[in-house]
């Protein structure tokens, strides 16, 4: 299949509009934005034909694609579930009470941390290091939002309240 | 400005080590040791390509910098002092070593790269005979790169020259270090196979046992082989390299550097073409045929039968059949027993088609822009030919001048998949070149006599002929050169004067790259019949390869070559030879050799003998005797002169093939200087029904040796041997999707590089060696 067949017109749309950010023969710099939207097209992961599908359509090496959709922890490479829940155990958040924090979710939700639940509900992303929120620790990002100052109860609320 | 002034504003002074020395601005503290010869450890750093500074094994002691920095990666200053052995570089060295041999496993004693591996020679060096790391070292998963490398990725050490060689040069991107941190691991990620032409770099790139040779894996250990150094014979390039040898056996090929042809890399085909010398079908013992019967029989009955059947044939009716890849040495003595006997019907030209212009062409085949300046190149148009499959090294060359800012230009009937970008590229079928070529010179103003100059006068340039042009014109150095499909053109005499034409008018140097091993050679000591060695003029002008194929001659002499698929009459020169006494002097023994052939003497071929290559930029290589030639195949020299005494030729008591050599240069000395002249040109199209047939020699396809290597064989490279038609030509035949082509059911692949209303035929492949001599194809229904 072409590039354009496996990546939507909104897809498409999206990496065009990060391309006209860069000089024409630079588009290994949208690689990250590219990627960005694929995964949103794919359910929050992606999958080798879709990232190889990214690299046809920026007409960069396909390896080039590769090497900065496995580096990075929002990219995802394998399915997730609806929801993806990324909590910080970098310095700031473990002196606050991160390991607890991770405790309690794992205990509440029956997997541990780079799993999903079996409902297909929740991922628990694999080990997050500093995410920028050592003001509020302990910290989690979940589905793209910051939540800081972390409880159990807080915890609680939040993953009751997801879908 | 005075030269010692210059120096000054260029150079700046260091000292490493307490040896004071000038250095290049700009310059690396590792490039000046380098040249000072003083030794600094390292992994990554390769001086072909670009710094990573990633191993930090060459830490070295800067003064007055607040910590050990990475020589490959500081540039050097005025007044710099480096310690190499202070005891904080000696310590940071150590300590790196110890952090890179955490995840390197202990099994150099099952390792292929024991013995040789630079992180052995420097864990030896400069780390500790203990290790302090107890905990859990981590495995990665291999991955199938293909035929030719094997992996070990648990050795790697992420140095990443393979990624970088692969996208610097190779140009294909094909590795990537995926993942982060401790957990990161080189790979393909997709598990392909690594599939550029110039793959095996890698392997002589990897500083540990991570890539290695796949065919010669765990055969031998290095210090059981002795090098001899060897030139390669499968392209007009010459690379330098060096035969591994065990008990007279190569066991593996390297590269040798040198920067003026090859620079440090070899192509894969050069590397592992090797392999077809250790086929089944050697030839190995003299035979004669009688009857339908082939009987083994001594040397000397041999010779006499084929001095028999060379002297009872009238010289005007005997050719000679020379092998484009034989050592000058060689095609000296087969030309000059053929004149001898009173025929100049001698050629090497196996594919050409178009010898109109032949006696006023320049002594050989040459570039104009020598491979050691064409990387610097402004400009570039290629006719006809894809140098990155043709002469990989050429094609790394024309990468680099790309890479550097030189417009490429092509006119071919396919729009290959080449490693450089293309400014403007034309891809039409193959007649429509002439026309092309003098739109192109219409827009640069070439005035010229005769047919050209009518071709000329009555072109109008198009838009794109007229860019071209204008960028000729631009750039201030650069070539315009014929690749192969163009030296095998139909009109190729037409082609060779409008692309000199072009060349001249805009200031640039005109290039002709030669299809063959040692075609250069082989015009240089008269394997032409119109030739003599030194080129001069043949009295009576003999027959070309092509006529001597039109119809079967009284006898033949064949050197060498397989006729179905080295010459571009395919199965049909077979048919013709089968038709008159053959003498064969060649390497292997075939079927259709058999079948055709009524005597033959068994050849070593270089390396396997001693012998001399003359390459594209002109340069003679001598290799010496590598391996040993299988059962009584002996050197060609010695069997060719074994002949001449035989026949009681004069002037051959050779008794070394130096002899030959001082031969050779002493006619080159004495005679004429060759320059090439504007001679007739073909313009006749040929017309007919159709498809247009472009035929090309696929990368490992090229010579018998090459296509007996299995291991190249298996490559993806080599899978791609297909008739090739563009869809919407298919679709019009109403033939979309229909595998047969005709009685001859080869099949035919739908490819959108091909120039529309032509036909890409494969030749010396076998499914397809009866169609390549044909002009036209006429596509039907195979059901």
């Amino acid at each position: 299949m072409t590039a354009e067949q496996i990546l939507t017109e909104k897809t498409r749309s999206r990496i065009d509009h990060w391309l006209g950010k860069f000089p024409p023969e630079q588009k290994r710099s949208a690689i990250i934005q590219s990627l960005m939207a694929a995964q949103d097209q794919n359910g929050g992961w992606l999958s080798k034909d879709i990232i190889t599908a990214v690299a046809r359509y920026l007409d960069i090496p396909a390896a080039w694609a590769y090497e900065v959709a496995s580096f990075y922890s929002m990219f995802d490479l394998h399915p997730v579930g609806r929801h993806k829940i990324s909590i910080c155990t970098n310095i700031s958040c473990w002196l606050c009470g991160a390991e607890d924090v991770v405790g309690h979710v794992e205990k509440k939700l029956g997997i541990s941390l780079g799993q999903t639940t079996e409902d297909g509900r929740i991922t628990l992303i694999q080990e997050e290091e500093c995410l920028a929120g050592c003001v509020g620790a302990p910290m989690m990002i979940v589905d793209g939002h910051y939540h800081e100052h972390l409880t159990p109860e807080k915890v609680d609320d939040i993953l009751d309240g997801l879908e | 400005m005075s030269e010692t002034q210059e120096k000054a504003v260029d150079t700046v002074s260091i000292e490493i080590d307490g040896v004071a020395m000038e250095a290049p601005k700009g310059s690396m503290i590792i490039e000046a040791a380098d040249k000072a010869g003083i030794t600094i450890p390292r992994f990554c750093y390769h001086r072909k390509l670009s710094i990573a500074a990633n191993c930090r094994m060459c830490l070295v002691d800067v003064e007055k910098a607040p910590k050990p920095l990475p020589a490959c990666a500081t540039p050097v200053m005025d007044g710099m002092r480096v310690y190499t052995q202070s005891k904080r570089a000696l310590s940071s060295q150590q300590n790196v070593m110890e952090f890179l041999l955490i995840n390197h496993p202990l099994d150099c004693p099952i390792c292929d790269q024991g013995g040789e591996c630079e992180l052995q020679d420097v864990s030896m060096g400069f780390g500790r005979s203990l290790s302090r790391f107890t905990e859990r070292k981590r495995v990665v998963k291999d991955e199938n790169l293909g035929s030719l490398i094997s992996t070990d990725m648990t050795r790697c050490i992420h140095c990443t020259r393979c990624v970088r060689f692969l996208e610097e040069i190779g140009g294909t991107s094909e590795l990537g270090g995926i993942g982060r941190g401790d957990r990161t691991f080189i790979s393909t990620f997709i598990g392909r196979s690594i599939d550029s032409e110039l793959s095996g770099n890698i392997i002589d790139l990897c500083p540990v046992g991570a890539l290695t040779n796949k065919p010669y894996r765990f055969s031998a250990r290095a210090w059981e082989l002795r090098a001899r150094p060897s030139v390669a014979s499968h392209d007009c390039v010459g690379s330098n390299q060096f035969l591994h040898l065990r008990r007279g056996r190569i066991m593996r090929v390297v590269p040798r550097d040198n920067e003026s042809i090859n620079e440090n890399w070899l192509a894969d085909r050069d590397r592992w073409g090797f392999h077809g010398l250790y086929s089944d079908d050697r030839a190995v013992r003299p035979m004669v045929k009688s009857g339908d019967q082939w009987q083994e029989v001594e040397w000397d009955a041999a010779l006499n039968r084929a001095a028999e059947i060379l002297r009872s044939t009238s010289p005007t009716e005997l050719g000679f059949l020379l092998s484009p890849r034989a050592s000058n040495e060689e095609l000296y003595l087969a030309q000059k027993i053929a004149r001898a006997l009173g025929t100049d019907n001698v050629d090497h030209r196996l594919r050409e088609q178009d010898f109109a212009d032949q006696d006023h062409r320049s002594l050989r085949p040459q570039l104009g822009t020598p491979m050691e300046s064409l990387g610097e190149a402004d400009a570039i148009l290629l006719v006809g030919g894809n140098p990155r499959h043709d002469q990989p090294l050429v094609g790394h060359k024309i990468r680099q001048a790309w890479r550097s800012g030189a417009s490429i230009f092509a006119v071919n009937a396919r729009d290959y998949e080449v490693h450089y970008e293309l400014s403007e590229s034309i891809v039409e079928p193959p007649s429509t070149w002439i026309g092309q070529l003098a739109g192109i010179a219409a827009a640069l103003g070439v005035h010229a006599d005769g047919d050209i100059g009518r071709l000329i006068a009555g072109a109008t340039a198009d838009a794109r002929q007229q860019a071209i042009a204008e960028k000729l014109v631009d750039a201030n150095s650069g070539t315009v050169m014929l690749g192969n499909v163009g030296v095998n053109h139909p009109q190729a005499s037409a082609l060779r004067a409008l692309a000199r034409r072009i060349a001249d008018r805009a200031g640039m140097t005109y290039s002709e790259l030669s299809p063959y091993a040692n075609g250069a050679g082989a015009w240089s000591v008269g394997a032409v019949p119109h030739r003599k060695a030194a080129g001069a003029p043949a009295a009576s002008g003999g027959l070309d390869a092509r006529s001597m194929l039109a119809r079967p001659l009284q006898g033949y002499l064949v050197y060498d070559i397989e006729p179905s698929l080295d010459t571009r009459e395919g199965t049909a020169a077979a048919a013709t030879l089968a038709g008159a006494p053959v003498v064969y002097l060649g390497s292997y023994v075939t079927d259709e050799i058999r079948a055709f052939a009524d005597v033959i003497l068994p050849v070593a071929p270089v390396p396997e003998a001693e012998g001399s290559f003359t390459n594209i930029d002109g340069i003679t290589q001598v290799v010496q005797t590598g391996p040993k030639a299988p059962g009584e195949a002996r050197a060609g020299w010695k069997v060719l002169r074994a002949l001449a005494d035989v026949l009681e030729l004069e002037g051959m008591a050779y008794i070394r093939p130096d002899q030959i050599r001082a031969h050779i240069l002493e006619a080159l000395e004495a005679c004429c200087d060759v320059d090439a002249q504007y001679g007739p040109v073909t313009l006749d199209k040929g017309a007919g029904d159709g498809l247009e047939v472009m035929s090309e020699v696929p990368i490992y396809a090229v010579d018998a040796v090459v296509r007996r290597s299995r291991h190249l064989q298996d490559t993806v490279l080599a899978a791609s041997n297909s008739v090739r038609v563009h869809p919407a030509d298919l679709e019009a035949l109403g033939l979309a999707g229909e595998s047969g082509l005709g009685e001859l059911s080869v099949d035919v692949m739908a490819d959108e590089s091909v120039a529309r209303g032509c036909v890409v035929i494969p030749a010396g492949v076998a499914p397809t060696a009866g169609l390549a001599g044909k002009q036209r194809f006429t596509l039907e229904s195979g059901s």
